[in-house]
């Protein structure tokens, strides 16, 4: 028997994107309240996961054709060379800065570089979470 | 780097042209290329010879490691240049006698030559050395090449056996040995001998003194076989003849005798060095030479007999240690104990060398060494019984040859050892002349049964594989040379009176004078000379009965003897270590974490206890609210289900409630980020719990209940508590403030940010994190690898 999963997967078309927002959310605001870059990681991982529940692996490969480990690998990437663009300011590794800045619609904001530290444990937590998910998923 | 130096190290530097000589000259012997070194260094130390003689000695040092001490400090003083005379000159005979022993056609000669040479120049190093660990170092190489070159021909089983036995027992003695030269270097702080020598005084009188002089005998027993190390000596035997002259008669097995002579200035004067060495020494000629009897093979007679010869130079350097005791008389009648050992060191390189060369023909013309195969040679090669009958009868201390000499002087050495009046000898004394003249009685023996069986009585040519005749000139010329020192040195003694004057100085500390060296043949009507009469009429009588009493050997069991004790200890250490090891390492994973959690827990129980950690106070615990108090006793159920529950199913379960109460203790305890990610983290598991629980195999789905096990209670129960003391007690000794309260400001004013948690994790302590997400990368390849990149048995996808 077919099984009918429409209304699963009406509600995770709608749900999964708020789940991804909320994620995005917790990842930029890791810095001053709750969150950061592993667990928005594993929220955006909670989101596609959700999407793998509803539809198959298949449909989400071909939705989203992306090699998780390669993610993971880019993640570690970025954070390392945040951690080696220190020595350009002939500062120690992993040494960051911050600054205060007026943009167009936010108004003053704090642009640190540990952002971009916190965005590498971002894309390897989804990297690895995805990775994970779907080996196990696939393996027979 | 001087002469001397390049002379020690001109046998190595040989050897690594030896391979090359053996392949591009193949037509000729590559022994004839070897020869020409050690007669030139014969030459050499010839030169040295007067210089030497006239009491002169010669330092050179070259350094090795001098921040530690350690340099190639070489000193050539009477007894270094007697043993280098002693292998340079018997090195020169074996190569020769070896060029026509060896064939050039069937035997891999390059090897041969290359170990040859290494033990040469080793064996120039250890008598040559004045610093201790280069004569270690030279120590371990005599071994070692002595083990190349028993184990020559290692396609014979026995070749290997003797090898590894020679091996094990010298290099046991050889690390006692490094034991005892580090022992010495604690005490006087160096590791030369001279300035060891000259430090004598701080020596005795340290308590380590006499570990170190037993650490120094093992090393010098094992390597001279005394009883009960000898039993590799027999084993050696299957070495190629050439090498048994050499190292197993005349060089390597006296290199214990050069060290207790070396030493001696340092240790002689104790009673326990004088009663080691003598009592081992004369225990040594006497089981040699009683063995030697009842031996059938020749070389084994020989190699017997040297044993026993070795226990008698031994026990006479034993003896003649006395002398140092009484350094105050005036007319030190213990010195000729030492003279008689230099003396006969000399004598039996001779005559060993050119018995055993004498056998090496024999074994060569005829194609055995069976004594009971043997017999009627004397017409079919007359040299060679000559020569037989010049190295036997020295053997056997009959004049005229210098085994008489050295017999009687030994003879002279024991009588004056019963007049020592210290240490006991009153009530021990009598065994030395004893023993002495039991085992002399034994060796004419043999030295008769090894002449007369061979080349007298009737000749059986149906059980030889050769037809024998008289051997090459050139195998003959060696043991002619040998045989004829014996004699000269037999009736001319005097000739050797300034090298063993310059021995005897270096034996006995400097203000010894060793006046008169004198070597009479005719002493008058002296109790040595009816003992040496005795021991021709009872030595001939059992000679010529010797089947009549032949067979008290079989009464000996033989279950007894050392070599089975040797043998069952090998094996009985293999099989121990591997019961032993079988005992721990079961394989089971459970063992080894029994012994790791009990092993910690009576670790830190036992590490509280000496530091007395036991002390908790609880000025410093907050209020416990009613909300703790209930997640906690969630927890505990939770827990204890997971220990008592029948399903697995449960226990998952179970531990996702552990889990959650986990993420809401965090909640309580505000920390908003760790809760979030334990949720989370907790459900990925719990999923992946359950994964593994739906691919578990049908066979092992029994639902069991955990079985109860007393160690494991125990252990696991110890565990929890100590791990509990550990935490009250470190909560209740708190040394340091927090630095918190620098996160505290720091996180905004300098980072720019308000969550603390975040700020460490990115920015105070980014470093940590980096490497966890380098973990959850490579966990994540690692899972990726497993499962995609699984191989079947055969190798393939």
């Amino acid at each position: 028997m077919k099984v009918n999963d429409l209304i699963l997967q009406t509600v995770t078309t709608f749900l999964a994107f708020i789940i991804f927002i909320f994620s995005i959310y917790l990842f930029f605001a890791g810095h001053y309240t709750p969150g950061g870059g592993f667990i928005g990681g594993l929220m955006t991982s909670a989101a596609l996961v959700l999407l793998l529940l509803a539809y198959d692996i298949k449909t989400m490969q071909k939705a989203l054709p992306i090699n998780f480990l390669t993610v993971a690998a880019v993640g570690l990437m970025i954070s390392i060379l945040t951690g080696v663009g220190a020595f350009l300011f002939d500062v120690p590794f992993l040494t960051h800065a911050f600054q205060y800045i007026e943009l167009p619609i936010l108004g003053k904001t704090a642009l640190a570089s540990t952002l971009a530290f916190d965005l590498g444990v971002y894309l390897v937590v989804v990297g690895i979470a995805m990775t994970i998910i779907q080996t196990i998923g696939e393996s027979e | 780097m001087s002469l001397i130096h390049l002379v020690i190290l001109s046998p190595f530097l040989l050897a690594i042209f030896v391979p090359l000589l053996h392949k591009y000259f193949k037509r000729i012997h590559t022994g004839w290329f070897v020869l020409a070194l050690p007669i030139l260094l014969f030459i050499y130390f010839i030169g040295n010879l007067g210089n030497v003689m006239a009491g002169n000695t010669y330092l050179s040092t070259m350094n090795w490691i001098p921040s530690m001490g350690i340099n190639f400090a070489v000193y050539l003083d009477g007894l270094g240049l007697l043993f280098a005379l002693l292998i340079t000159g018997i090195g020169s005979l074996v190569v020769l006698y070896s060029i026509y022993y060896l064939s050039k056609e069937k035997e891999a000669l390059n090897t041969f030559y290359v170990y040859l040479l290494m033990f040469m120049g080793a064996m120039l190093g250890v008598v040559l050395s004045d610093n201790m660990l280069v004569l270690y170092s030279f120590w371990e190489l005599t071994s070692i090449s002595s083990f190349l070159l028993i184990s020559y021909w290692y396609h014979r089983e026995k070749s290997r056996y003797g090898a590894l036995k020679s091996m094990l027992i010298t290099v046991f003695g050889g690390l006692s040995m490094l034991a005892g030269i580090i022992l010495l270097y604690t005490m006087t702080g160096t590791f030369s001998v001279r300035e060891t020598i000259a430090s004598v005084d701080i020596v005795t009188a340290h308590e380590l003194f006499v570990p170190a002089l037993i650490l120094f005998l093992l090393g010098a027993f094992t390597k001279s076989a005394q009883f009960p190390f000898h039993i590799w000596l027999p084993d050696a035997m299957e070495a190629p003849t050439p090498v048994s002259a050499y190292l197993h008669s005349a060089t390597m097995v006296k290199a214990g005798i050069y060290l207790v002579a070396r030493m001696s200035p340092v240790f002689a004067g104790a009673p326990e060095w004088f009663w080691l060495i003598s009592i081992f020494g004369i225990i040594t000629l006497f089981w040699g030479s009683f063995s030697a009897v009842k031996q059938t093979d020749l070389k084994a007679i020989l190699a017997f007999s040297t044993i026993s010869q070795l226990g008698l130079i031994m026990s006479l350097l034993g003896i003649g240690s006395a002398a140092v005791y009484y350094d105050y008389l005036e007319e030190n009648i213990y010195t000729v104990a030492t003279l008689a050992a230099v003396f006969h060191l000399i004598n039996h390189a001779t005559f060993k060398g050119s018995l055993f060369m004498v056998v090496g023909i024999v074994d060569h013309e005829t194609g055995t060494r069976d004594i009971r195969k043997l017999g009627g040679l004397m017409n079919l090669m007359p040299i060679t019984f000559t020569l037989a009958i010049i190295g036997g009868f020295s053997m056997a201390g009959l004049p005229p040859f210098n085994g008489f000499l050295s017999k009687e002087m030994f003879f002279t050495g024991m009588v004056n050892a019963t007049q020592i009046d210290a240490w006991n000898m009153e009530t021990f004394g009598m065994i030395f002349p004893v023993l002495a003249w039991i085992a002399s009685i034994f060796t004419f023996i043999y030295s008769m049964v090894l002449i007369f069986k061979t080349f007298t009585g009737k000749y059986q040519p149906e059980k030889l594989d050769k037809k024998p005749h008289e051997a090459p000139l050139g195998m003959l010329i060696p043991p002619i040379i040998l045989a004829s020192l014996v004699v000269i040195f037999g009736f001319f003694p005097e000739i050797l009176k300034g090298l063993i004057e310059a021995a005897l100085h270096s034996i006995f500390p400097s203000n010894f004078t060793v006046e008169d060296v004198h070597i009479y043949f005719w002493h008058g009507w002296t109790t040595e000379l009816f003992m040496t009469i005795g021991v021709i009429a009872f030595g001939s009588l059992l000679y010529l009965t010797l089947a009549k009493w032949g067979n008290i050997y079989e009464w000996f069991p033989k279950r007894l003897t050392l070599n089975k004790l040797y043998d069952g200890g090998l094996v009985g250490l293999e099989r121990g270590s591997f019961a032993f090891t079988k005992f721990y390492m079961t394989g089971f994973i459970r063992n080894y974490l029994v012994m790791i959690f009990g092993f910690m827990a009576l670790l830190l129980l036992l590490v509280m206890g000496q530091t007395g950690a036991f002390n908790f106070s609880l000025d410093n615990a907050s209020k416990v609210g009613v909300y703790e108090l209930i997640l906690a006793l969630v927890m505990v159920i939770a827990a204890i289900t997971i220990l008592f529950t029948k399903s697995r199913l449960s226990a998952i379960i179970a531990l996702g409630v552990v889990g959650y109460s986990m993420s809401l203790f965090f909640v309580l305890f505000r920390a908003p980020d760790l809760a979030l990610t334990q949720l989370i983290v907790e459900t990925v598991s719990v999923a992946l719990f359950l994964l593994c629980f739906y691919h578990l195999p049908e066979i092992s789905k029994k639902v069991n209940r955990l079985r109860f096990r007393l160690t494991n209670f125990i252990i696991s129960i110890s565990v929890g508590i100590v791990v509990i003391l550990i935490g009250l007690s470190v909560n209740s000794s708190r040394v340091a403030e927090s630095i918190s309260d620098y996160f505290v400001k720091a996180s905004y004013e300098e980072a720019g940010g308000k969550n603390m948690v975040n700020v460490i994790l990115v920015d105070f302590r980014g470093f940590d994190t980096l490497f966890e997400i380098a973990v959850l990368t490579i966990a994540a390849f690692g899972i990726y690898a497993m499962i995609k990149l699984r191989l079947t048995k055969g190798g393939s996808q």
